[in-house]
Order: C-alpha cells, then structure tokens, then sequence
C-alpha cells in the first residue's frame, strides 16, 4: 500500500443539544449529546480517493468538517502526513500545514463571494499564504488556475452571479487548487448541478487528480458517483462506520447489510427488470439512536445480540466491516 | 381518447427586456393510467409545464398560446374558481418539499378532513374515517393516533406519504407529481417510488411525474418525454429512449450518468451547459452542443418527427427521406 497522507483514528465529534440550564433543572432534563461522529478509523494513502457514503444526517459532513478544521473533535486524532493536526498550536505551523488542504463544498451559490471578482476569490489563498511575490505573479498564477479548470483568464474579471452552476464549481476548485493542497475534501461537490454538467466536473476532478497528484476525501450520497470516482469506499450510519472496501469488492460482494440495502434501492437504469423490495423503515433520531448495533431495527439479520452489543470494527486487508450477523457467520 | 392533452402549450414571462419563452410550443398527451414521465436538467421547463396544466403559473408568467384538455374538456381558459373545482378533485398535485406542501399550524387529521369534505361533501365523521383509512392506504403506521399530529411531528417520508394521501383524497383522475422524492434520502426514496407505483394503479391514476432523475422514470413511467430548453426533445415509450436513446441529448445524458457496475474511467460528457432562456440559439436549441449538428440545425427549428422506433424526436436526423439516422 502507498504511503498514508490522512489517518483518523477515534475521531468523535459530540455535540451538546441540551436545552437551557433553567430548563433542565425545572423540566428535570438530562442533558442530551447528539453524537453526530462516534469514534471512527480511517486511512486514505496518498494519490487516492476515499469516499464516506450514508444518509442525510449520518456524520458525512461533519467528518470532512473535522478534517479540514472547521469543528473541532471531541475525541480521537487527526494525522496529515504524520503530523498530528492538533499539535500544531502555533498559528504559523498551523498555517503551514493547512495550506496543505483545502475543501470543495456543495453549494457553489453560497460558497462564492457575490461582491468580488473571480480572480479575487481565486487569489485570496495565494494572497493569505503569502505564495506569490506581487500582483503580477498572483494574476498569472489566477490565469492558469482559470485555464486549468477548463475556463478562460478573461472570465477572472466577471462576477459569480454572471456563471451557471457547473462554472461556478470550477471557480471554487480553482480557488481551492490556488494554495497548491496535495489534499481535496469535497462534500458533495456535484449534489447541486445537473447530470451533464455532474459529468463535466467529476472528469475535470479525475483529470486534476492524474496531473497533480492529488488525494481526495470525498462525501457524497450518490452510491453511482462515489463508485465511479473512488478507490476505496467507508459506509456510514448514525456516526460510526460500518464497512470500507474498495469500490469494487463493495460493490461486487458487499458484506454488511446496510450496504446491501443501500445498494438495492439504487434505481435500475439498465431496465433489467429487477424485483426491489423497497427496505422498511428510516434512519432513527441521532439523539436517542438505538442501542447496540445502531442499524438494528431496520436490519433483516439483527438477533439479540445486535440490540444490546455495538459491534467492534474488524480489518483484514484493508477492509473494515463492523457487524455481528457477518462476524458469527450469520449472514 | 387521451386523459390528458396538451396542444402547442406556450408559456411566457413577459419582462423589461423583452419576452422570456419558457415553454415553446409543446405537444403530449397522457391515457388513463398511464404514468408519463417528464425528464430535463434545471430551467428546461418541465416544473411549468405541470405548474401550466393546473393552472398555478406564478404571475407575469402566463399560457401565451396552446390548449390543456382534460377529459375531453380545454381547461386552460377557466376562471379561477373553476379552475380550483378541478384542482385536487380531477387533478391531485404532489411537491417536492413535503413541509411546505403541509400547513405546519394544522394536524393532518384537519388538512386531510377538510378536503375531503370540500371535494366530496361527506359528514366530518365519515371524512376522519376516510382519512384514517387514506393513512393507513399510504403506510403511516397507527393512522388513528398520528391523525391527531402536526406536520413537523414527522419525518420527510411520512410527510411525503401524508401528502400523497392530500393528492389521492378525491379520487382525482391524474396526479402532477413534481420532483416527489428528491428531498429524499436513497432508501426513502424507493419507498416512495413503490408506494406511488402500487397506488396509482390501484386507484386507475394516470401520472405525470417530472424529475431530473433518469433512475427515477426508469423505474416508474410507461413513456417518458425528455425536455430541453421548454421544447420536447424526445417522447416515446420509456424502455426505448432509456435504452436506444434517439435524439442526440437524450444519447449524451443518459452516457453522462455514471452507472454502477459499469467501469468506465472517465464518463462522457456533453459539452457546455443548457442556454439560459435570453440565449436560446436559432433553429435547434441542441445545436450548438450537438456531436452531430447539420448545417439547417443551426438555423431551422426541427419539430417532433417519427423515429426509427415507435417514439419521436426534435430532430432533423430523423426527417423522413434521411439517410443520415
């Protein structure tokens, strides 16, 4: 295996959801912790692209929010390239390393700036590292970023209301690419556009990754996107990991039950005329998940064991499963 | 004779600039029954079409031409107040954000009752039984004790099912549904898909379901129409264009979407992005992103012609006498 750019070990973000303290103690509440990431390990080695899948309200997000920085964890480690994130206290190790990854978000309405050019969004990484001497470096440095995604320097004088949704997205990878990262987090990067223009930008990503060398984490919901773009793949549900594999063993032979049922209700465009037996039941409230296994109440495997027991996470070459019913045999 | 008919159908936005042609001159008809599917990326006009049948164009949007039959009745002329008998009783209408198709300030038991006594004229009691029995009919599991629930006290799939039962209420002879599981999760999403499906064919509904999700209409619709730029690029029966996709649009966004299984390292793409509606080129909208454009593309508007199969396409490759098909 290559060498490991990000390792996450334990990672757990909880957060306090309590009502006010006056309302607790008149109400006679407990407090209550939504654990939206409960202890997670993952690796991703370098060049490579990792994918978190789940749900609406599994921990995805707040994952690729923890890597980048934006929350800070409630447990666990974070490592870049050996480095220990939280180590490094001084603002500028901690600039150093951070200009070492940057983050792709869903919305590319919201995440522009409407009030500034094109080229300033663009140059504001390379402006804050301090990556160019002056003005005429950092405009000829725009001006390749904007080739690089397949626009044209030209376009660095418009505003964000002036590009449709799919330019827009190459804008803020361009913006993202401007610090020189070896590391990418995208969440849900294409949610927001349209299929042809989904393509567009997820070969425009595939490309950047072979040129630049490239290590992405990439969240997403679309199961048919994340097998197309990764390498190896971590399910998610209600803050824990429940399998990783490589695209293609999860894919071909999935293992834990709640990939298969995932992966049976993707529709079927091949029009094979497959039966589907839509799954019961929703994702429960993450504040009073089930006990035991959290997947339980939905899953057409769970015995006693799997209410009362959370099972522990078992890795054998490379891949993770975390399940009772595939552990005993059972499945 | 068709359920639903829709002749020439122009809708427009006339503004300080001039007239924005949102929907140009489209042409489709729905049977009894049959569930149409109608598929387009973002701002091709497909949520207006169906926003035009009901009559809720949002103003100074406005039918500019064409005419909606339904039933062997035009109901693109009616007033207001008759438009609204139609509404909900003869067509049922499906959203795509279940929380704001629901008065958050009523409990469904209310929303529910209600229409089906406007609708029906039935007593309250029997109206709360038909509409424990709707509940029950949409899966919401001890319908008796949820009626009394407010809106925000479900989740988005029982929301979306509560709303379904609004749409089935009266018995209505076609259902618009617009983008109706895109504000769901995957595997919510398939129990939507399946719960319509089952319904509609219980009750005789015809549907005309517009979404953006080929995945979607392969597993739901008899035909699909694909739209692009508020024109019908192509409409024919849904294995057929899912398939052996006709007209140049719908071959490179069916090969845009990545499919699971099916290795492949880069996906093909079409290049460029849909016109927005002040832009939309001369003769094909298609054209100028077209693989296969021909000189006349450039300047003559193509109309829906016969295939090789049973569907149609917007397409001069198909103009009869060609040999370049």
């Amino acid at each position: 295996m290559a060498e490991v750019l990000l390792r996450v070990h334990g990672l757990a973000k909880h957060f306090d959801v309590s009502k006010g303290w006056l309302t607790r103690v008149v109400e006679r509440q407990p407090r209550r912790i939504l654990k939206a990431v409960d202890g997670i390990n993952f690796e991703i080695a370098k060049g490579e692209t990792f994918s978190l899948v789940g749900e609406s309200g599994c921990g995805k997000s707040t994952v690729a929010k923890l890597v980048v920085g934006l929350h800070k964890p409630s447990g666990g480690r974070i490592e870049f390239d050996g480095n220990d994130t939280n180590d490094a206290v001084t603002r500028k190790d901690s600039a150093a390393l951070r200009r070492r990854w940057q983050m792709i978000f869903q919305d590319p309405y919201a995440s522009l700036n409407p009030r500034w050019r094109v080229r300033d969004i663009i140059a504001e990484p390379i402006r804050v590292f301090r990556l160019a001497r002056d003005k005429r470096e950092i405009d000829a440095r725009v001006a390749t970023l904007l080739t690089q995604v397949g626009m044209s320097p030209v376009d660095g004088e418009k505003y964000p209301h002036e590009f449709s949704g799919g330019q827009r997205q190459r804008i803020s990878i361009a913006r993202a690419l401007s610090s020189q990262p070896e590391f990418l987090i995208c969440d849900e990067p294409t949610s927001a556009l349209d299929v042809s223009v989904q393509s567009q930008i997820l070969n425009l990503m595939k490309d950047l990754q072979q040129d630049l060398g490239l290590t992405y984490l990439f969240i997403s919901h679309n199961l048919a996107v994340v097998y197309h773009v990764s390498d190896h793949i971590g399910v998610m549900y209600l803050g824990r990991l429940c399998e990783i594999a490589t695209a293609k063993d999860l894919f071909d032979s999935p293992r834990h039950p709640y990939t298969r049922l995932l992966l049976d209700t993707i529709p079927d465009l091949d029009m094979s005329g497959r039966a589907r037996e839509p799954v019961q039941g929703e994702v429960p409230n993450p504040i009073d998940p089930p006990s035991g296994c959290a997947f339980h109440p939905r899953c057409p495997l769970a015995n006693d064991r799997c209410r009362s027991e959370t099972p522990k996470p078992i890795s054998a070459n490379g891949a993770m499963i975390a399940c009772h019913a595939v552990e005993e045999g059972r499945d | 004779m068709a359920l639903l008919e829709v002749k020439n159908l122009k809708v427009e936005f006339p503004n300080r600039h001039g007239t924005l042609h949102a929907i140009n001159d489209i042409s489709f008809s729905i049977d009894e029954g049959e569930v149409l599917g109608v598929v387009g990326e973002s701002g091709a006009g497909k949520s207006l079409t169906g926003a035009a049948i009901i009559g809720l164009l949002e103003p100074p949007g406005r039918i500019a031409g064409g005419e909606v039959w339904l039933e062997g009745e035009r109901i693109d002329e009616l007033d207001y107040v008759a438009m609204s008998r139609i509404r909900g009783a003869r067509i049922g209408a499906i959203f795509q954000d279940p929380l704001t198709s629901l008065n958050p300030l009523y409990t469904i038991g209310r929303q529910l009752t209600e229409t089906i006594i406007v609708h029906s004229g039935m007593s309250q009691k029997a109206a709360l039984n038909r509409a424990i029995e709707l509940l029950a009919e949409v899966g919401i599991p001890a319908p008796a004790q949820r009626i009394e629930a407010y809106p925000h006290e479900f989740s988005g799939g029982m929301r979306q099912r509560v709303v379904i039962a609004l749409a089935l209420c009266a018995n209505p002879s076609l259902i618009i549904a617009d983008e109706p599981t895109t504000a769901l999760d995957v595997s919510i999403q398939a129990q939507i898909i399946a719960l319509l499906k089952r319904l509609c064919r219980d009750h005789g509904t015809a549907v005309m379901l517009i979404t953006h999700d080929m995945g979607v209409i392969a597993e739901t619709a008899d035909r699909v129409a694909v739209m692009y730029a508020g024109r019908i690029a192509e409409i024919g029966p849904v294995r057929e264009v899912i398939k052996h996709a006709q007209h140049p649009y719908t071959s490179g966004l069916m090969n845009s979407i990545p499919i699971l299984g099916h290795d492949t390292e880069r996906l093909s793409q079409i290049k460029g992005a849909m016109p927005r509606l002040n832009e939309i080129p001369n003769g094909c909208a298609f054209s100028p992103r077209c693989p296969q454009a021909l000189d006349r593309c450039f300047t003559e508007r193509p109309d829906l012609m016969a295939t090789k199969q049973s569907g149609q396409a917007a397409c001069w490759l198909y103009e009869e006498g060609a040999d370049n098909g």
